[in-house]
């Protein structure tokens, strides 16, 4: 269907005459030109932000520069990464999903009694944990798209009801003892680097592949940047929607396996309030909060700096409650940021 | 047998009833100036041709070809492209891939199934389009929100291009320009129909509308009241279908 490069669909007019051009103005500045690092659209403050905390920790506290730190800093984030991958491709397409770290306890839940009270073999409990994800992420895609419910509203109540379900399949007590496999996803260290770590960085590899470089990724950014325009030309907006929550869902599962994995137990609370620290990570990113840009590779830096931080708190002995507010404060930092960012690009 | 064939094509929004029978044609090569006044179907028309909306009943032929329940993409792929008053683009997304969005060459990745964007072939060819448009946009590796409005609409222009399409429609294609580009825009219309491409040109400016129009159609209310040769009417008898006086 394409024309190949001589193919002429008209012998088009406004070549060849240097004056009769469509646009008589020419670029404003030749800076436009994109750098490949904005290419990668990774936000430059971010990374700016990560060598900051990472000087400032060091000269605090004696413990924070060392290798072991750095991998436990990548073991503590590995659950809150994996969770703000999720959340990149859905806001990436101007959507939300509030219930990713319900979302993510319930996939535990599901998957640690399926090994331990069902008897399932675990791979099937890691399929299970998997598909619960997903099933919610579908359930979020189609009150979004087929019931007309904004994504806010929908994820939200997704939010209570994972959590509820969780707390009811397990009676509020949480299910210890997984088959050791499972538990070597969450605790093992093959060549010294823990598993979890190995499994947030394959994901990411390939959740930045599809972002960056296939159609899927492409269309996603598209809905975020012109839904219209996205529907006009062609792409399935509703549907794609759908398999964006999927894989927001999808990846809340992987999280909650790697959750019960670590510590070798379904927790029904595990993952509260996962959702702020994830969002916060994609947004610190570089991920434009209403849609049409968006990284993974900016996201993994968003979930470093969450990760430096709070390693970097816990060091100073500061209480997890400060921690909290840090948290909160730091999303809303980095939203206003880039709003104050926006409103100087406008003018 | 006539390149488009819309037959008592009915829409409505709830209560609002914005297509009320719509019946007219297009034959190849023809340029046809679509006029009315606000609110008159115009674009309600070309997005049920499109497929952005379904036509409640009616039937829509192209080429012999049913379109009632096709999606958007596969109308494209038929031949059918528009421009959109508002450019539909993508502003966050660079000049090659808003060219060729929702038809992005994809290839595979080391043989395996895995299909990514060609991007090396989408800026080759974004680029060899915009130089036959003779369009001063300076890369196609430039961000499309960055660039003026007079190269916005270029870019729109480029994509319904692209593709070899037998009939563009255009919505309002000179309303935000210069009395220079208008110029352009028409000198293209002209050249689109010596290439035997359709044109329907949605326009307020009936003055385009007489400079380059076979046939005039105008739509009040939902129904077409007037089909006339550009020859056998007049810019009186047009305006005073648009407004009702006739």
């Amino acid at each position: 269907m394409t024309l190949p490069a001589t193919a002429s669909p008209a012998g088009l007019p406004l070549a060849g005459n240097g004056e009769a051009t469509l646009s008589t103005e020419t670029a404003t500045r030749p800076s436009l030109a994109p750098s490949w690092w904005s290419r990668l659209a990774v936000r430059f403050e971010s990374l700016v932000v990560l060598a900051i905390l990472i000087v400032v920790l060091s000269v605090l506290s004696p413990y924070f520069l060392s290798i072991s730190n750095f991998l436990n800093i990548l073991l503590a984030t590995a659950v809150i990464g994996v969770l703000a991958y999720g959340a990149t491709f859905v806001i990436a397409a101007a959507g939300i999903d509030l219930s990713l770290g319900s979302v993510l306890g319930l996939s535990g839940v599901v998957g640690a009694l399926s090994i331990n009270q069902v008897g399932l073999p675990w791979p099937f409990g890691i399929v299970l944990c998997l598909v619960t994800g997903a099933a919610c992420g579908l359930i979020n895609g189609l009150l979004n798209t087929r019931a007309g419910i904004p994504a806010f509203i929908a994820t939200l109540g997704m939010l209570g009801v994972a959590r509820g379900l969780a707390l009811v399949l397990t009676n509020g007590v949480p299910v210890y003892g997984l088959a050791d496999p499972v538990v070597y996803l969450g605790q093992g260290r093959p060549f010294g680097i823990p598993t979890p770590v190995i499994i947030f960085l394959a994901v990411g590899a390939i959740a930045h592949f599809v972002l960056a470089y296939t159609r899927f990724g492409k269309y996603a950014l598209v809905i975020g940047d012109n839904e219209s325009a996205a529907r006009a030309m062609g792409v399935r907006v509703e549907r794609h929607r759908v398999s964006l929550y999927v894989v927001s869902g999808t990846m809340a599962g992987i999280a909650g396996l790697l959750f019960i994995a670590r510590v070798n137990s379904g927790d029904p609370t595990a993952g509260l309030n996962y959702e702020l620290t994830a969002i916060t990570a994609t947004i610190l990113g570089g991920t434009n909060l209403f849609g049409g840009r968006a990284t993974i590779i900016g996201t993994l830096i968003g979930a470093l700096i969450m990760g430096v931080l709070q390693n970097g708190l816990n060091l100073l002995a500061v209480s997890s409650f400060y921690q909290q507010m840090a948290i909160g404060s730091v999303l809303i930092l980095a939203v206003w940021l880039d709003q104050l960012n926006r409103r100087r690009r406008m003018r | 047998m006539s390149l488009l064939e819309i037959a008592d094509v009915k829409k409505h929004f709830g209560s609002v009833e914005a297509l009320r029978g719509v019946t007219f044609s297009v034959e190849p090569g023809e340029v046809v100036g679509l006029v009315g006044d606000n609110g008159a179907g115009k674009s309600t028309l070309m997005k049920t041709i499109t497929g952005v909306y379904t036509p409640d009943a009616g039937s829509i032929r192209f080429d012999g070809i049913q379109l009632n329940g096709k999606q958007p993409g596969e109308i494209r792929a038929l031949g059918i492209e528009m421009i959109y008053q508002d450019l539909a683009l993508a502003r966050m997304q660079d000049v090659a891939s808003n060219i060729f969005l929702g038809r992005e060459p994809t290839r595979r990745v080391l043989g395996t199934p895995i299909r990514i964007i060609d991007r090396t072939r989408i800026e080759q060819e974004a680029d060899v389009m915009i130089r036959k448009l003779g369009a001063r946009v300076p890369s196609v590796q430039y961000i499309v929100g960055q660039l003026s409005g007079g190269q916005q609409q270029s870019v729109a222009i480029a994509r319904a291009l692209t593709f070899n399409p037998k009939l563009v429609i255009m919505d309002e294609p000179t309303a935000a320009l210069a009395v220079r580009e208008v110029e352009h825009v028409l000198e293209l219309i002209r050249e689109l129909k010596r290439e035997n491409i359709a044109i329907v040109l949605i326009s307020h400016r009936l003055t385009d509308v007489f400079a380059v129009c076979d046939r005039i159609v105008a739509l009040r209310q939902g129904v077409v009241v007037a089909d006339d040769p550009i020859a056998a009417t007049s810019m009186n008898a047009v305006v005073a279908h648009i407004v009702g006086a006739a």
